[in-house]
């Protein structure tokens, strides 16, 4: 399965658009990012870099600090300590977690797309259907389904004209079949931009097929590489404990004896 | 310019017609109203009823310095509801506090200070009902000046501000990534509330103002299908509330300020009974 993409990525120069983009040009490089909220050390010495072309997932436990990071790599959050390379002109296409609408704000779909500025309104519907939400297009935001939104999420960071998308738990709230065909989408999107893609997912099987390489995180990196390496990795299996066939039905989300560490919420 | 606000009776003798000072006052509520649509839809959006509602019951501290200052009262007010709008947004940021708790804390803490402050001011505190629930008959074209110019010039601000305070009303964060500099527009905002609450008192009163603000977006909400529909049917129902309401005050002879929200209320009673046609 990695192979797959794998190849994609390497080959995606010779079949899409000519050269318009650098392969391997480092898009975001954080070296050594510490950060403290309140009293709680959340990250710990994080190195992360994303290139572009390449799909990079985080992966994580809840609490693990996946979301703090994409904070950091967006330039939401300061870290205490560590060095952060990132181009202030990069253009970056932001899929946050949720989008809560307040139901008194009259919102079509196509409104809140154009309200990520360039382009006209033909645009919009272009990038719609390429998600595979054209129909969505009048309808208020409020009324879509899960699987309806992620896609118009999708769609509102790809309208930044991206080289860098970064998405925080992209399946949520979306069907088994749904979250195939999104990450599938995904992978695709890649290939025809050759953005970089940095995303947050807390299950890897999910995304083995759709990612070149998977960064596993609790507070500290605790593994990383391609996704086949990283699932048989004795710090991902420790983390994850369930991921091994034997031990899946009493094993717990969180791992009190591994080797990065885990009790962060209890002895920070 | 003159304060004008001591008097209380409506159309004194030699100062005008019966006419003028209900042309006067259909003039000054409908000005107020036309701020107050497209305002008190982001008031709404953004779920700062309290917000508004705590820089309302400030502005008695502002009426009250203002007059032992010997400023023009809309200054007086215009400063404390700005500085208290600052305050505010500083102090939400530190988050130690729930945000309702430390609005409640300001927003009677300042009323209190306001009518303790009143109470040491003899003309004042005979005056006190008109500041707490306006004073619409009683406008001069002083205080129409204020009403349109400071009106037009918080409504040109916040169509200037439009589309980045739209943005991170949708998501916060999204649109701080896209580029919208979140904690500026924030504090612009809030400082054009101020400029409304000061715009706004003279019609309905401190107390009434976050009425007049929330009330005719929440009725227009139902036909509305885009944000900018709403902020103006917003406006025109607040006209409109004006309108009934100085009728009814005038055929009743009930307060004015308190007979237009009553108006504002059944409109919005009325928007909910309204069949419309597809959700959203």
């Amino acid at each position: 399965m990695p192979e797959k993409s794998r190849n994609a990525t390497l080959a995606s120069p010779g079949t899409s658009r000519p050269c318009d983009w650098q392969r391997g040009r480092p898009l975001l490089d954080l070296r050594g990012v510490s950060v403290t909220l309140g009293a709680t050390r959340v990250l710990d010495t994080v190195d992360l870099a994303v290139a572009a072309g390449e799909i990079v997932t985080l992966i994580g436990p809840n609490g693990a600090g996946k979301t703090t990071l994409l904070r950091v790599a967006l330039g939401l959050l300061r870290p205490d300590r560590g060095e952060l390379h990132l181009d202030p002109r990069l253009r970056v296409g932001y899929m946050p977690q949720r989008l809560a609408v307040d139901p008194a704000l009259p919102l079509t779909v196509r409104r809140f797309l154009s309200m990520a500025a360039t382009g006209t309104g033909d645009r919009v519907e272009k990038v719609l259907a390429r998600v595979g939400a054209p129909r969505t297009l009048h309808t208020p935001i409020q009324l879509i389904s899960g699987g309806e939104l992620q896609r118009v999420l999708l769609a509102r960071a790809l309208l930044r004209d991206p080289e860098l998308l970064v998405l925080d738990e992209p399946s949520q709230g979306v069907d088994l079949a749904g979250q195939e065909e999104l990450f599938a989408l995904i992978t695709g999107i890649r290939d025809e931009r050759g953005c970089g893609v940095l995303m947050v997912s807390h299950d890897l099987h999910l995304v083995m097929s759709s990612t070149d390489r998977v960064v596993c995180l609790n507070r500290t990196v605790c593994c990383t590489g391609a996704p086949l390496a990283v699932s048989s990795d004795p710090a991902y299996l420790r983390l994850f404990p369930s991921s091994l066939p034997g031990i899946a039905l009493y094993a717990h989300r969180h791992g009190h004896d591994g080797a990065c560490e885990t009790g962060d919420r209890h002895d920070g | 310019m003159p304060t004008a606000t001591v008097t209380t009776a409506p159309a004194k003798p030699g100062t005008g017609t019966m006419d003028d000072f209900l042309l006067r006052a259909l003039a000054a509520g409908v000005g107020a109203a036309l701020v107050a649509g497209p305002f008190g839809s982001f008031v709404v959006w953004r779920r700062m009823a309290y917000f508004g509602d705590t820089l309302a019951h400030a502005s008695l501290l502002g009426v009250a310095l203002g007059f032992a200052l010997h400023l023009n009262l809309a200054v007086g007010v215009l400063v404390v509801c700005a500085g208290v709008a600052l305050l505010l947004l500083a102090l939400q940021r530190r988050k130690r506090l729930p945000g309702d708790a430390l609005l409640g804390i300001l927003s009677h803490g300042a009323l209190s200070l306001g009518l303790v402050t009143v109470a040491f001011l003899e003309t004042l505190r005979v005056d006190l009902i008109s500041y707490l629930f306006g004073d619409v008959l009683a406008v001069t074209r002083a205080d129409l000046f204020l009403i349109y110019g400071g009106g037009l010039a918080a409504l040109a601000a916040l169509i200037a501000l439009w589309k980045p305070l739209l943005a991170m009303t949708v998501h916060e964060e999204l649109a701080r990534v896209e580029g919208v500099r979140v904690d500026l527009v924030q504090a612009a905002f809030v400082l054009l509330l101020a400029v409304v609450v000061a715009v706004m008192m003279k019609v309905v009163g401190m107390l009434l103002i976050t009425a007049l603000l929330i009330i005719p977006a929440a009725a227009a909400r139902r036909f509305a299908r885009s944000p900018e529909a709403m902020a103006l049917t917003a406006a025109l129902l607040g006209c409109a509330a004006v309108g009934g309401g100085l009728w009814a005050s005038l055929r009743w002879d009930t307060p004015a300020g308190p007979s237009i929200v009553v108006a504002a209320t059944a409109l919005f009673a009325l928007s909910e009974a309204v069949p419309v046609r597809r959700p959203g």
